[in-house]
């Protein structure tokens, strides 16, 4: 067992690192306020590689692996979740499942737009009637004339707004549940779909979240990702890989929020004696590193047996649910060790806060989480993956 | 070399421009004369139709003045002034050459301590003589700690010091003999000058500035971010901003001092209108003096200051300015 | 063109440092170290030169095992070749030891350019630079603001920041610079770099390997004895009421008297 990281990890995280305070950090309060897409930091982001950086070179990704994906993830994080989840979505949700189900043309045509940053994913599954039960959806795709015809509403799709691709799952067998579904790529820029209501949100605020309306919307029968049928397969082995994203971003939360702190209580007097010299003050802070700790070697187990090929539901959903408790919980701590100062815009603390509060929703929330957390356990008899 | 009493000679580098001494060549004569003792203390002076200055170097400590009036070093160039030295000290090394910490001390001496096997040790802050070595202490690490360098003896020393360390020693009567020493025939300048011009300091990157001139939300607008700005220049200082200048856009997002922008450590940090919020105070309280002016007496950037000034920063900026810049012609 | 850059890793300067309790140095646990960031600046000079004229850029560094990490992000951001020189003798050594190890390792290899940091952040001795050009025999140019290569690649033409005045200086090549941090503004290394770096060799080369004898490197003639902590700030001082001319007359006393920038 080998938990260092390697040279390249380690040179990647000090590169993300600095991207992420020198070009992220400053703009991240404003994004946050205006709510608006960072267009510029994405091409930016792009230009490094870090668009489609699980993605072999030659579809033009960096060819990293997935604790690599860990530690950027993390990083951006750190300087805004919502820059962040842009980056993410269009990596673990869009990327990843057109390198592991797509055809060798569909990887040609779509990989490198994305990972270059001259075309941006998204994920389109959830519907108004099916979320935590996405298996339910209503979504229709039907073949007609050699092509498939799409008709739904998708709902609360980050990257919506902006992006070229969508992945859109919809029923095309006369099947119930997941074995009925199939998944589509679907340019904009085809027939019949279109951007819905854009939502307004407590927190990560400059990426986009809207409806995606498919109306009759015509796409060519090779564009059909994976096989008919497969798209329940698709769409869960995908939230494998989304979920240690969001673990990774709730975990760069976390960290922002002990960071910050630490810098504060450091400077902070109280009853003439240093913020940092209360004890109540010492437990918050080790609580919230142990927590963060725990939270980051779990990303990274899930994300190296992903990486390992072998099957990491479990673990994924593990490594979710304690980061983003961790990130809810230690963002509120943080805002009550500022006080005052952790509750007005003229610190992050607050948008750390409001942001981390999405970790426990998105890409299965954490009753679900545990829901798929405790079926393996009772279908294991409890043993847990040494 | 070094003897009980004092160094047995110590040669001062001469730093001029435009027929006029600087000042860190007095500073260094008096050092030179104090580690001396009775030894001797020579000034050398390199240039093209420079003005006597024997009497003057005289005054401030030297006994003799080697003067190299030689066309070849009308400008300073790297390899004019090394050839110029090394043939000096061919004739007989001194124990201690002192030069000053500018730009051109800096890029001389580690060059000619290379040519003649000397030790070399820049950015002194303290010089002193011990069981027969030179001993400086130096900032290290960004000024996070202190060296102390120990220079062995057998060995010729060049020691660079920074400026304002040594006091300028009082005037005496003395007259400092002149010799004229004269540039071997052939010496290879590579180099050339194409011109030196005066310019307005561009701005020093405020994470290695000496000085950092910072305004804060009492400055009201960026139409008043010039007044720091002159008085960044006169200081040689590096302007910054605490967070409110930035994030109401008077400013670029590189001037933040603070959790969310830089951390500083200058010399000395001129906090003018900034009232010291504890985001701004992770940023700059390393610094190692603090200067602030505020119009609040409660601001707890006082609680912090060195030196700490309640007023109003639209009347003292301009004359703190040019009080500067009056003080710097006199040095 | 052949391009040679000289690199140090050093402790990020954003972070405390800890000094050991015996005071013979920094206390390296738990360090965030990196490459010098003046090096950074002298890596991007370096592809900038290759971009320009093609050839090879070289990154070399003295110092422990741990100074690849350096090299391997002058890879990533896109140089050729790296080589880390090491050996027990250059534990310690002092600035013109360093530089003679490092002219062993240039002088094969016939530069048309090496390139340097203005200094290192570590010690801010600022000495390696100028020695080493000594030690090759080219002609320098240190902490330079802007670098012109003609077309002939014959001579550069460098701006050098003086106090108040910038010195326009014309270098025949080969040359030495030393860069300043206003020259540019250094690439990331990007994720396919790093890749790629990931897969090269970086040479490894003791005294032996340089052809260099223990006496050709000599002994160190200056000798960082201890580190000690700056001095604490001492207790403020308050002048309130006074006329503006009083309080500026007090700025001007504390900067002359007691910073000492004045």
């Amino acid at each position: 067992m080998n938990l260092e990281l390697s040279e390249e990890h380690r040179l990647l995280q000090a590169t993300v690192r600095e991207f992420a305070a020198r070009e992220i950090a400053p703009a991240a309060a404003r994004l946050d306020r205006e709510a608006r897409y960072p267009a510029e930091l994405i091409a930016r982001a792009a230009a490094l590689g870090l668009m489609g950086l699980m993605i072999p070179e030659q579809y033009g990704g960096a060819g990293m692996d997935g604790v690599a994906n860990v530690i950027v993830q993390e990083e951006l994080a750190r300087a805004s979740a919502g820059v962040q989840v842009i980056v993410s979505v269009n990596n673990s949700l869009v990327a990843d499942p057109i390198l592991r189900f797509g055809t060798e043309e569909q990887k040609r045509r779509y990989l490198p737009p994305l990972t270059e940053g001259r075309s941006l994913g998204c994920y389109c599954l959830t519907e108004s009637s099916a979320g935590s039960d996405a298996m339910a959806l209503e979504t229709r795709a039907g073949l007609r004339g050699g092509e498939w015809v799409i008709t739904g509403r998708k709902l609360f799709v980050t990257n919506g707004v902006e992006a070229d691709l969508c992945i859109v799952y919809a029923r095309s067998e006369d099947v119930p549940g997941a074995r009925g579904l199939s998944a589509f790529l679907v340019e904009k820029s085809f027939p019949g779909i279109q951007v819905g209501k854009v939502e307004h949100k407590l927190g990560i605020r400059c990426s986009s979240t809207a409806e995606i309306l498919l109306d009759d919307c015509r796409v060519p029968a090779e564009n059909l990702l994976g096989r008919r049928g497969e798209g329940g397969k698709i769409a869960l082995a995908t939230l494998d890989g989304g979920r240690i994203g969001i673990a990774a971003q709730a975990i760069g939360l976390a960290r922002a929020a002990l960071e910050e702190a630490t810098a504060y209580v450091s400077q902070r007097r109280l009853f003439g004696r240093a913020l940092r010299d209360f004890q109540a003050t010492q437990w918050a802070l080790a609580d919230m590193a142990t927590r963060t700790d725990a939270a980051r070697l779990l990303a990274y187990r899930a994300a190296w047996l992903r990486d390992r090929g072998e099957r990491c539901t479990r673990e994924a959903a593990v490594a979710k649910l304690i980061a983003s408790e961790t990130a809810m919980w230690a963002t509120h701590r943080a805002v009550q060790l500022f006080g005052g100062y952790g509750y007005i815009q003229d610190y992050p603390l607050e948008r750390y806060f409001r942001d981390a509060k999405i970790t426990e929703i998105y890409e299965g929330t954490s009753e679900i989480l545990r829901l798929v957390i405790s079926r393996d356990v009772l279908g294991s008899k409890g043993t847990a993956r040494p | 070399m070094a003897a009980g009493a004092g160094l047995s000679e110590v040669w001062v580098l001469v730093a001029h421009e435009g027929g006029a001494v600087r000042k860190i060549t007095s500073e260094l004569l008096g050092k030179a004369r104090a580690l001396a003792g009775g030894g001797r203390v020579v000034a050398v002076l390199l240039g093209a139709g420079v003005p006597d200055p024997a009497r003057t170097l005289g005054r401030r400590g030297a006994d003799e003045v080697i003067l190299v009036d030689d066309a070849r070093l009308a400008h300073y160039t790297t390899e004019g002034y090394a050839a110029a030295l090394a043939h000096l000290a061919a004739e007989g090394p001194p124990a201690l050459l002192l030069i000053g910490s500018t730009a051109q001390g800096r890029d001389l001496a580690p060059r000619l301590a290379a040519r003649l096997g000397a030790a070399v040790v820049t950015d002194c802050q303290s010089l002193d003589v011990a069981d027969g070595a030179l001993v400086a202490t130096r900032p290290m690490y960004t000024r996070k700690a202190i060296g102390t360098v120990r220079l062995g003896p057998g060995q010729m020393w060049i020691a660079v010091a920074l400026p304002a360390v040594f006091p300028v020693p009082a005037e005496t009567e003395r007259t400092a003999e002149v010799r004229s020493a004269a540039l071997p025939a052939e010496i290879r300048i590579r180099t050339r000058v194409v011109e030196t011009r005066a310019i307005e300091r561009e701005t020093v990157p405020l994470t290695e500035a000496e000085v950092i001139v910072s305004g804060g939300r009492g400055l009201r607008g960026p139409e008043n971010f010039p007044l720091l700005d002159a008085l960044a220049r006169a200081l040689g200082a590096a302007v910054g901003s605490s967070r409110p200048p930035v994030d109401s856009g008077w400013v670029p997002h590189d001037y933040e001092i603070g959790q969310t922008g830089k951390t500083v450590s200058p010399q000395v940090y001129i906090a003018c209108g900034i009232s010291g919020a504890p985001q701004h105070l992770a940023g700059m309280s390393g610094s190692k003096f603090i200067v602030a002016i505020n119009k609040d007496p409660n601001a707890p950037i006082f609680q912090l200051a060195d030196l700490g000034v309640v007023g109003d920063l639209f009347e003292i900026l301009p004359r703190l300015t040019e009080a500067v810049k009056r003080r710097k012609a006199v040095g | 063109m052949n391009i040679i850059v000289c690199l140090k890793q050093v402790p990020d300067t954003e972070a405390p440092i800890r000094i050991r309790p015996d005071g013979t140095g920094i206390d390296e646990t738990g360090l965030n170290l990196v490459m010098n960031y003046y090096d950074e600046h002298a890596t991007e000079a370096a592809l900038r030169l290759r971009e320009q004229f093609g050839g090879t850029v070289t990154a070399v560094a003295v110092g422990p095992e741990r100074a690849r990490e350096a090299l391997r992000q002058a890879l990533a951001m896109g140089a050729d070749e790296a080589a880390l020189l090491r050996d027990p003798q250059l534990d310690g050594a002092d600035h013109l030891q360093v530089a003679r190890a490092l002219a062993a390792f240039i002088t094969p290899r016939t530069p048309d350019v090496v390139i340097c940091g203005k200094l290192s952040t570590d010690d801010n001795a600022a000495v390696v630079g100028p020695a080493l050009a000594e030690v090759l025999d080219l002609p320098q140019a240190t902490a330079i603001a802007r670098l012109e290569v003609d077309p002939n690649r014959a001579r550069a033409t460098v701006h050098r920041e003086l106090e108040g005045a910038v010195e326009v200086l014309e270098v025949p090549l080969p040359a030495l610079f030393t860069v300043e941090r206003s020259l540019n503004e250094p690439r990331y290394p990007s994720l396919p770099g790093i890749m790629k770096a990931k897969r090269k060799e970086i040479a490894v080369m003791d005294l032996a390997a340089l052809g260099l004898s223990p006496e050709e490197v000599g002994s160190p003639g200056a000798v960082l004895e201890r580190l000690t902590s700056p001095p604490g700030r001492t207790a403020g001082v308050q002048v309130n009421g006074a006329e503006p001319e009083a309080a500026v007359e007090a700025i001007i006393t504390f900067l002359s008297e007691r910073a000492k920038v004045l």
